[in-house]
């Protein structure tokens, strides 16, 4: 389906989609989003450029296989619990470091690598099938 | 040492029994035996105490809260057993050791005799009905293990399972009759029901109760019509049927029927149902011991006999018919042990154990041929054995029963005729008569095998000429222990003068020398064979006949149900699910059926019919697409209800998923073609109404769940801390990554694994399927 | 708004179950995805629902200042929906293969892991009878 109007579109709406789902991704933890959305939304990014471009075009895009994506994502699930454990908390409980920036104050904690994890999950998870789907057709 | 190391003791050198067979080569079996010699010795010390009208008790702690403790009883009863199956046990080591010197596996037959004697120890000496229901149902497994020795061979394994089947199951009747008699008389040990006889024949549930123990003894002492799997036992190693088989373990059930009767005993009920099961089993036995040419099976039949005469001398529970028990069993267990080994030694020297093809060994086999004859002569009640006193006595009984004294006296008589002549046939043929050349080069045996024969038929002798040695302790309280008065006292004499029993005797004896005279001639005519047929054989072709119909109705019922059609197995969960869910829902809860659907805004339902009817497009759609656009549409409609719902989380997920699955249907169904099956309107219909009902079912649930009032506890405490403890103010995205990041995490993995297999099923699929095609999947 | 719910749900879990229970393995697929979407409402519909208020917080606010939705059940349906998708693509990506390698998506034909029973005729477009030749 190499339509130029399809690729010229892809072009404009893919770094949208992006920024779009890092948006959603990084406003999770308080307004709608979070992982689970915002990996969707990045998924269909790379959906849509494999669509217009071609699997191969969006593997070399993506630099990773999503396979590996999976693994890293489950991986930083992973760290984010054992955090806890470090920090002498049951495994998964919520660590917090604040900081002030440009005088308001900011924080960050291990459930953010959490959702970090689930993100690229989701996109490993969607990409992997409908990439391995994709070149099954040729 | 205590009754329980003796038991013990026993079962631990069953383990060691291998590996004495390895050491000790040819002399394992008299290592071995030193063992159960040494438990007999200190059993044979008791013999003065328990004289002395004491008993010894002995119990230890082992489910406190069921009330079942490890314990043990001895008694004059226990005594006596105990004797024997050590004693005996003792011979059968020996003898064990030199009938199975060749065989490669001997290590396996000690092992299995061994844990057979512990056990059967245990039930002699069992006091609580727990631990001697165990220690019955090991005697039945090792049983089974001895049994199915040759397990090379189809007959043995048949036999084995027969008699495992048989006896188990009669355990199991017997297990609920003894629950039920620990119910009525509050109590689990046996020696504390003495007291309570009375309690338990007036019970209500006495009849039930003894119906079902009884069951558990007369299968497991081969009563009429269970007696089959005895001469099916015989499979097993001579040494084997000689001690599990005539000895110790068939006289388990009249062990339990006596040390019960004090309790459960003494009753109309009781008298008439073990009475004349006994004296059928008696009658018929004897008779069906003719019928066969076999020594083994003879032997067996007339084992049958024996244990028919015990029930019945202990359903009339008489002064005469105790004493009679005590002195058969003691009498029994040493003539038939012996006459079993001698069998042995025959077939084992002349490679075949069929009277017709074997005689005149007496020439070439004169010790055992002697010690054969002794046996006989006492199993035919002659004078001046011990098997004499015994059958004196059973006449004695007999003539002075309470119910049809006349048929069970006549029963006796024509039993012990055939008995006579059974004795006649296995101590005249093998021995007697012209020497035939056999399969080997026949020889006398070697010390190991005739010792056991000639020191249980010798004691025949010592014990009949000499009665005092037992009578005044042994027999005595042995008799006492089963009439359950403690006071009797037991004196046995050959000599009575000229009575009715004595008359009868010689009846009986000149009857059974006439009918072995004639028994080539009736053995094999039709009307005999027919007898055979119909006695012996027709109790077992029925138990086959229920073992195949329970297999076919398995067979039957496993295809079923298990048909390989995944919609049947779904058919039938659902059908389960909507009866008993359905079942519940109605006789526990009130489900309203009066729904409100006020207070609903227009557009809420439209959504509602859009999903309805967009599901239903679904399903209707003649292709795979249209019936995925459909889907998208109910898909999107609930997303709707999400957002309208302050879920928008979840709509939005819910879109984005909706938008990947119709690219995911989209590149997968160009692949496949479109494929319409043929089903039946009836089929569908059928379908549709289980749909239909599971569908009824699931909101009727739902309904019911929303009649319960909510219970805002873990959302309010998501909703306290979201912020306060979690920094977030989205609760949902919280609970996600926070408070249930475990759930989240087990989830991701989920999906982690759906994706890899997903892809090993599109790229490995390939390579591994293809590769080999034609060859396997 | 519940008990209306409540038979949309109903219908859905009846119209799957239907779909289950074909022959067509693209059938029973799209069967699966109906059933998990009425067990998402379903589980939605049971933790109550509220119009209008979504389970934030507040700026400014450290709880919920009025009645709010009940966020448990969507939490729970958020991850349901993502593993609805999982469950679908692998099903979905399962019958394409049992297409590939048996040749059908007819159910009834796929007897490689349930040998006929004897005496059993299976359908002739059955890969067994192949597999036993050879």
């Amino acid at each position: 389906m190499k339509s130029v109007i399809l690729q010229t579109a892809t072009r404009l709406l893919f770094p949208l989609l992006l920024i779009f789902s890092l948006f959603l991704f990084f406003r999770g933890h308080n307004e709608p989003g979070g992982g689970f959305i915002g990996g969707l939304v990045g998924a269909s990014a790379f959906v849509l450029f494999a669509i217009a471009f071609g699997t191969e075009v969006t593997r070399k895009l993506l630099r990773m296989d999503p396979r590996v994506m999976v693994g890293w994502g489950l991986l930083f699930a992973l760290i984010s619990g054992i955090m806890s454990m470090m920090a002498g908390d049951s495994f998964f409980t919520g660590q917090w470091v604040f900081f002030t920036l440009f005088g308001s104050e900011l924080y960050v904690g291990s459930p953010l690598i959490f959702d970090i994890g689930v993100y690229l999950v989701v996109v490993g998870f969607t990409l992997a099938v409908i990439f391995a789907l994709e070149e099954e057709d040729n | 040492m205590t009754i329980l190391f003796s038991v013990l003791l026993i079962f631990a050198v069953a383990f060691f029994g291998p590996m004495a067979a390895k050491y000790f080569k040819t002399y394992s079996g008299w290592a071995l035996a030193v063992v159960p010699f040494a438990v007999f010795v200190w059993f044979a010390g008791f013999i003065p105490v328990i004289s002395d009208g004491n008993v010894i008790n002995e119990s230890y702690v082992w489910v406190s809260f069921l009330g079942v403790n490890m314990s043990f009883y001895l008694d004059g009863l226990s005594l006596m057993f105990a004797l024997i199956v050590t004693g005996v046990g003792t011979f059968i080591m020996i003898y064990g050791g030199g009938y199975l010197a060749s065989d490669p596996n001997i290590g396996r037959f000690y092992f299995s005799v061994l844990l057979f004697m512990g056990s059967m120890l245990g039930v002699v000496l069992a006091d609580n009905i727990i631990s001697l229901f165990i220690f019955w149902e090991l005697t039945s497994i090792s049983s089974y293990l001895l049994i199915g020795y040759k397990h090379d061979k189809e007959d043995s394994r048949k036999s084995a399972l027969q008699a495992l089947l048989v006896t188990g199951s009669g355990g199991l009747a017997m297990l609920a009759g003894f629950i039920l008699l620990s119910i009525m008389t509050g109590t689990m040990e046996i020696s504390e029901m003495f007291s309570e006889s009375g309690i338990v024949s007036e019970h209500p549930w006495y009849l039930g109760m003894l119906i079902l123990v009884l069951l558990g003894a007369f299968t497991k002492s081969a009563q009429f019509p269970f007696h089959f799997w005895l001469p099916g036992a015989m499979a097993a190693p001579t040494p084997v049927s000689a001690y599990l088989h005539s000895a110790t373990m068939v006289k388990a059930g009249v062990y339990l029927l006596a040390r019960l009767s004090p309790v459960i005993g003494g009753t109309i009920e009781w008298t008439y149902i073990v009475t004349l099961f006994g004296a059928v089993t008696m009658l018929i036995g004897a008779w069906l011991a003719l019928a066969h040419t076999d020594l083994k099976k003879v032997l067996a039949y007339s084992t049958v006999m024996a244990l028919g005469t015990l029930t019945m001398l202990l359903g009339m529970g008489h002064e005469y018919a105790v004493q009679a028990v005590a002195v058969f069993i003691l009498g029994h267990s040493l003539y038939k042990g012996a006459l079993f080994m001698v069998a042995g030694t025959v077939d084992h020297e002349a490679g075949t154990r069929d009277i017709r093809f074997i005689s005149g060994l007496r020439k070439t086999m004169p010790l055992t041929a002697t010690f054969g004859c002794i046996a006989a002569l006492s199993m035919a009640g002659f004078a001046p054995m011990l098997g004499f006193i015994g059958k004196e006595l059973v006449y004695e009984a007999a003539l002075s029963a309470s119910i049809f004294p006349l048929f069970l006296i006549t029963a006796a008589v024509l039993a012990n005729v055939a008995v006579v002549a059974s004795s006649a046939i296995v101590a005249i043929r093998p021995f007697f008569g012209e020497y035939k050349e056999h399969e080997k080069h026949v020889h006398e045996a070697p010390l190991s095998m005739w010792i056991g024969p000639a020191f249980l038929s010798v004691l025949s002798i010592v014990f009949g000429i000499l009665p005092f040695l037992i009578d005044g302790s042994i027999i005595t309280k042995a008799a006492a222990s089963i009439a359950g008065t403690p006071e009797l006292v037991v004196s046995l004499s050959l000599w009575h003068g000229i009575n009715t029993a004595l008359i009868l005797s010689v009846l009986t004896f000149a009857s059974g020398v006439g009918v072995y005279l004639v028994w080539n001639k009736f053995r094999d005519t039709k009307g005999f064979q027919g007898y055979d047929r119909w006695m012996g054989e027709g109790p077992k072709n029925g138990y086959e006949n229920i073992l195949a119909g329970i297999l076919s109705f398995a067979a039957v019922q496993t295809r079923f149900f298990q048909n390989g059609y995944l919609r049947y197995y779904l058919l039938t969960l659902l059908s389960f699910f909507v009866l008993l869910v359905g079942f519940t829902l109605f006789s526990q809860t009130n489900v309203s059926l009066l729904i409100d659907l006020t207070g609903i805004h227009f557009y809420e339902w439209t959504i509602a019919i859009v999903i309805v009817a967009a599901a239903f497009a679904a399903v209707m759609a003649g292709s795979g697409l249209v019936a995925i656009a459909a889907l998208g549409v109910a898909g999107y409609s609930i997303s709707l209800l999400y957002v309208l719902f302050s879920a928008p989380d979840l709509a939005i997920t819910q879109v984005l998923v909706e938008t990947l699955t119709v690219i995911l249907v989209a590149l997968v169904l160009i692949h496949i073609p479109k494929f319409t099956a043929t089903t039946s309107t009836s089929s569908k219909v059928r379908d549709g109404i289980i749909a239909a009902s599971v569908g009824t079912i699931v909101t009727l649930i739902v309904l019911a769940v929303l009649a319960v009032d909510f219970d805002p506890f873990m959302t309010d405490y998501f909703a306290e801390n979201s912020y306060t403890v979690a920094y977030g103010r989205n609760i949902v995205n919280v609970i996600l990554v926070d408070f249930r990041a475990l759930d989240t995490f087990g989830e991701i993995v989920v999906i982690g694994v759906a994706g890899v297999g997903v892809y090993g099923l599109i790229k490995l699929g390939k390579s591994l399927f293809r590769k080999e095609e034609g060859k396997t999947v | 708004m519940e008990p209306l719910l409540a038979i949309v749900i109903g219908i859905l879990v009846a119209l799957s179950i239907f779909l289950i229970l074909r022959k067509n393995l693209v059938r029973v697929v799209i069967g699966i995805v109906i059933l998990s979407n009425a067990v998402n409402l379903l589980i939605f519909t049971l933790g109550r629902l509220d119009r209008g208020i979504p389970p934030l917080i507040p700026a400014g606010e450290s709880v919920p200042v009025e009645a709010f939705a009940n966020p448990l059940p969507q939490a729970l349906v958020l991850t349901a929906i993502v593993i609805g998708f999982g469950l679908f693509a692998f099903a979905l990506v399962l019958t394409y293969r049992a297409y590939t390698e048996v040749g059908t998506i007819n159910v009834d034909d796929m007897r490689v892991a349930e040998p006929a029973y004897k005496g059993e005729v299976l359908p002739e477009t059955a890969i067994t009878e192949e597999e036993d030749k050879s």
